[in-house]
């Protein structure tokens, strides 16, 4: 058998994709942070519950409706941006004056209660959904077999990534964007309807988590705690990369995605908290993160 | 005279617990170039900014056109045809030249095309991807005023347009502004350049303690240059 | 800066002389109450509401005081709990040494996390002591001493002193409320110090503060630190009141309780935060024996309070007709 510091080739690659995955979801996921806080200056500590919701969606949508892992996938985003947006624009937009903290609290309320609607109503454990059809089964790569709807995770979450960049950095809707992070005032007394932005803004990074729940759905199990669960982790993700850059949340999601899978092959007792570590050395050496421009 | 295009009566502003404006009156007739002269601190940007609707604890009345502003929404002042050039110039380091350019929409017809502003502005076509913040003063302030020209609003609010620039960039603003009047822009500025405003301008407010206390056109100046030293103390 | 999160804290200092009588007759008519509250209500109800009152004052400490939003108040609480009961079950430690060394864990834990916290500001700082929380939570799954899933059980009180038995209901309330009493004295004595009132000004201004040649991220540590001890000396006392220390004192949701406990009762308020753990132990009590789940009471109270109740319930008394003819100005 193949080694590699003295790891077998199967194992070390094996641990990578999954590294590769769990990357691709906290990409998608410190992603939609970065444009929501950019614009809204809320930490939408609901992220993860949004992310849960989109995942329950898909698998409610499959059980009562008979809707398939295709139309859910442009649907569940749909639905939960669309709740994101009723949210904003009823709730969250009267706290914008106010210390950004409050932000941070009231989205924190808001993921307790949807988690715990959840909790209540379909129990803690794990629900399966299955892959679709058309993504059953392995590749053989030559040096390992890739299981196909894993390579799709990681295939579509870069689509969409780029995607998103592509779309705040080179379109009329991303320039107002980007303009009103700098200086909503400015912009909106050139005549842009500002306050739609925010509802638009935070509906499309709820979207954008949803996204990454449905995607996620038939990789771990649909549960109402998968969200707090990986929200604490994209937090960190968020201080090391710093919110400043788009690109730099994409990116730092995918490395410590990877770090984390490395380290569970060289010492899987810390696989949990290896990003907690890269955080607390980021924050020793560059404490702005490293694609950090504010202080 | 006919309905001025802006009129403003008794308007009071605040931010927050300090009462900055007691009691504006002026007006701006179509076509007219405005400049308020007054010493730092006596409520000029105040007036602009309360008057585009940036400043939104105000009383008293605004009417554009005839219309009444007050209850017109920030986003909606604009399509009005209110375009305004902020004292810091807001320009976007995000944004390129051509992105900062093309950024506020276009409220009505009879606004400079792309073509036009660029032949008006070179030195913007040149730099036209580089980010918006590259640019020198002067150009950066260029790119403010060209960018609201390119919207088609009737009233152009310049608030200190020459501040910290070159001489001859000075010029060039006041060239520029020769142009629009001669098309038939409305402008109202508040201006620190005696000189510069005095070449520009129509018609002056003068400005003290929150309110206007003389308005005169620019052929009376001289004889009114003594006042004007005791109220500005220069 | 943006505005500074809402506080009544000015009221405290700023309180006139009618205000000090009012508050010393509601002082002595509140510890009275606490003496005499085990003859009407579950004394381990009662211990535990003390526990988590001085636990939520502790996280006031910081919020209301210093203005720094810590997501990760768990690990000092939960950390304690651990410390005391190891010490005590597996070293033999007396329980009034067993607390202590709980305290001094939790603030040997609060200089670490605050070493790194306060490198940032505002919401980086809630999100980076949440993290670190959390790998203290997983360090607490996986080290040997924390048993795991299971926790630290069957933990004794052992006897105060050497001779006065803690197993005695009675005499472990009264041990409760001598620790609280203590801890909310520390509280006090330290807002009002000088330290406190730097502190204070930092909340208010920090650049103001840095040109006035503090250094503002001392001052920050220490209050970290401080309040990491309290937390510490709550999370102790409730280890030994129930016997056992396990994940769920260290768990992200308990960092999140506390901050609705000090929200609910009024952020910068010294006794606000007892009311609102008093509220919110009272509520998860009634709770516990209904199918309906705690978290989306709490979600929904969370969403109330930041929306309509910033001040919270002793702000708003603070500020209210009443509250003022009773002497306390609300100056905002």
């Amino acid at each position: 058998m193949t080694m590699i510091f003295g790891i077998p080739l199967q194992a070390f690659f094996g641990q990578l994709l999954i590294g590769l995955i769990n990357g691709s979801f906290y990409a998608l996921l410190s992603l939609g942070l970065a444009v929501i806080f950019g614009l809204l200056r809320v930490i939408n500590f609901a992220h993860g519950a949004q992310y849960m919701l989109g995942a329950f969606v898909a698998m409610l949508m499959l059980q009562y409706f008979g809707i398939n892992y295709w139309f859910a996938l442009l649907l569940a985003p749909l639905v939960v941006g669309l709740f994101g947006a009723i949210v904003e624009r009823l709730l969250l937009s009267r706290l914008y004056k106010l210390d950004h903290l409050y932000g941070l609290l009231f989205t924190f309320g808001l993921a307790l209660t949807i988690e715990g609607t959840f909790r209540y109503l379909y129990g803690s454990s794990g629900q399966p959904y299955a892959p679709p059809p058309q993504l059953t089964g392995a590749t053989n790569l030559g040096f390992m077999f890739l299981p196909n709807y894993r390579g799709w995770v990681v295939v579509v979450s870069l689509v969409v990534c780029i995607g998103t960049w592509l779309l705040i950095e080179k379109t009329k809707l991303g320039a107002y964007l980007r303009a009103a992070t700098e200086n909503a005032t400015l912009v909106q007394a050139f005549g842009v309807n500002v306050p739609l932005l925010l509802t638009l803004t935070y509906g499309i990074g709820a979207a954008l988590a949803a996204f990454a729940g449905v995607l996620a759905a038939p990789v771990y199990q649909v549960s109402p705690l998968m969200g707090s669960n990986i929200i604490i982790v994209v937090f960190a993700v968020v201080v090391v990369g710093g919110m400043g850059s788009i690109m730099g949340a994409i990116l730092t999601g995918y490395m410590l995605g990877i770090a984390e899978g490395l380290t569970k092959v060289f010492y899987p007792e810390a696989s949990n908290i290896v990003i907690f570590v890269i955080m607390a050395i980021v924050l020793l050496i560059r404490p702005a993160g490293l694609f950090g421009r504010d202080a | 005279m006919a309905q001025p295009l802006l009129q403003v009566s008794n308007l009071n502003a605040w931010y927050g617990e300090s009462h900055i404006l007691h009691g504006v009156d002026m007006t701006v007739g179509e076509g007219e170039t405005i400049t308020i002269l007054g010493r730092n601190g006596v409520g000029k940007t105040t007036t602009l900014r309360t008057i585009m609707g940036i400043l939104r604890e105000r009383k008293g009345e605004i009417r554009f056109g005839g219309k009444d502003m007050l209850s017109v929404p920030l986003h909606k002042t604009a399509h009005a045809g209110l375009g305004f050039v902020p004292e810091e110039r807001g320009i976007f380091s995000t944004l390129t030249v051509e992105e900062n350019l093309m950024l506020p929409p276009v409220v009505a017809g009879g606004g400079m095309s792309l073509d036009e502003i660029y032949a008006l502005f070179p030195n913007l076509q040149e730099r036209r991807t580089s980010p918006g913040t590259k640019l020198s003063g002067g150009e950066q302030q260029m790119l403010a005023i060209a960018r609201i020209l390119r919207t088609g609003v009737k009233l152009l609010i310049l608030d200190e347009p020459t501040e910290g620039l070159a001489p001859v960039i000075v010029q060039r603003i006041g060239e520029v502004l020769k142009t629009l009047k001669a098309r038939g822009m409305t402008v109202l500025m508040v201006e620190q350049n005696f000189r510069f405003a005095s070449k520009v301008a129509d018609r002056f407010y003068l400005m003290d303690h929150g309110r206007m206390v003389a308005d005169f056109p620019v052929g009376e100046l001289p004889q009114r240059m003594d006042m004007l030293h005791k109220v500005l103390g220069v | 800066m943006s505005d500074a999160i809402q506080t009544t804290a000015t009221v405290r200092t700023e309180r006139s002389a009618t205000a000090s009588k009012t508050y010393m007759a509601f002082l002595a008519i509140g510890i009275l109450l606490l003496a005499i509250a085990p003859f009407f209500f579950y004394p381990i109800f009662l211990m535990k509401l003390l526990c988590f009152a001085l636990f939520a004052c502790a996280f006031n400490l910081l919020l209301g005081y210093t203005g720094l939003l810590s997501f990760g108040h768990a690990a000092f609480f939960g950390g304690a709990a651990y410390f005391t009961a190891h010490v005590v079950k597996e070293w033999g430690f007396p329980p009034e040494i067993g607390i202590l060394v709980g305290a001094a864990g939790a603030a040997g834990l609060g200089l670490i996390m605050g070493f790194f916290a306060i490198r940032r500001q505002g919401i980086y700082f809630a999100m980076i002591t949440l993290a670190l929380s959390q790998m203290f939570f997983f360090f607490c799954l996986q080290a040997k001493f924390t048993h795991g899933e299971d926790g630290i059980q069957s933990v004794p009180r052992g006897h105060l002193f050497g001779f006065i038995d803690l197993a005695d209901t009675t005499n472990m309330y009264y041990f409760v409320l001598a620790v609280f009493l203590i801890g909310m004295v520390v509280i006090w004595r330290f807002i009002n110090s000088p330290f406190g009132m730097i502190l204070k000004s930092i909340r208010e201004n920090e650049q103001r503060a840095i040109s006035l040649g503090y250094s503002v991220a001392r001052y920050k540590l220490g209050a970290f630190v401080m309040s990491a001890a309290l937390a510490g000396l709550a999370g102790g006392t409730k280890a030994l009141v129930f016997q056992f220390a396990t994940l769920t004192d260290v768990g992200w949701q308990m960092s999140g309780e506390v901050i609705l406990m000090t929200l609910l009762g009024g952020i910068g308020t010294l006794i606000g935060p007892v009311f609102g753990a008093g509220l919110v132990v009272a509520l998860q009590n009634y709770l516990a024996t209904s199918q309906f789940p705690v978290t989306i009471i709490t979600g929904v109270v969370f969403m109330v309070c930041v929306l309509l109740f910033r001040r919270g319930i002793i702000g708003e008394f603070y500020a209210s007709r009443l509250g003022r003819k009773l002497g306390f100005e609300h100056r905002r």
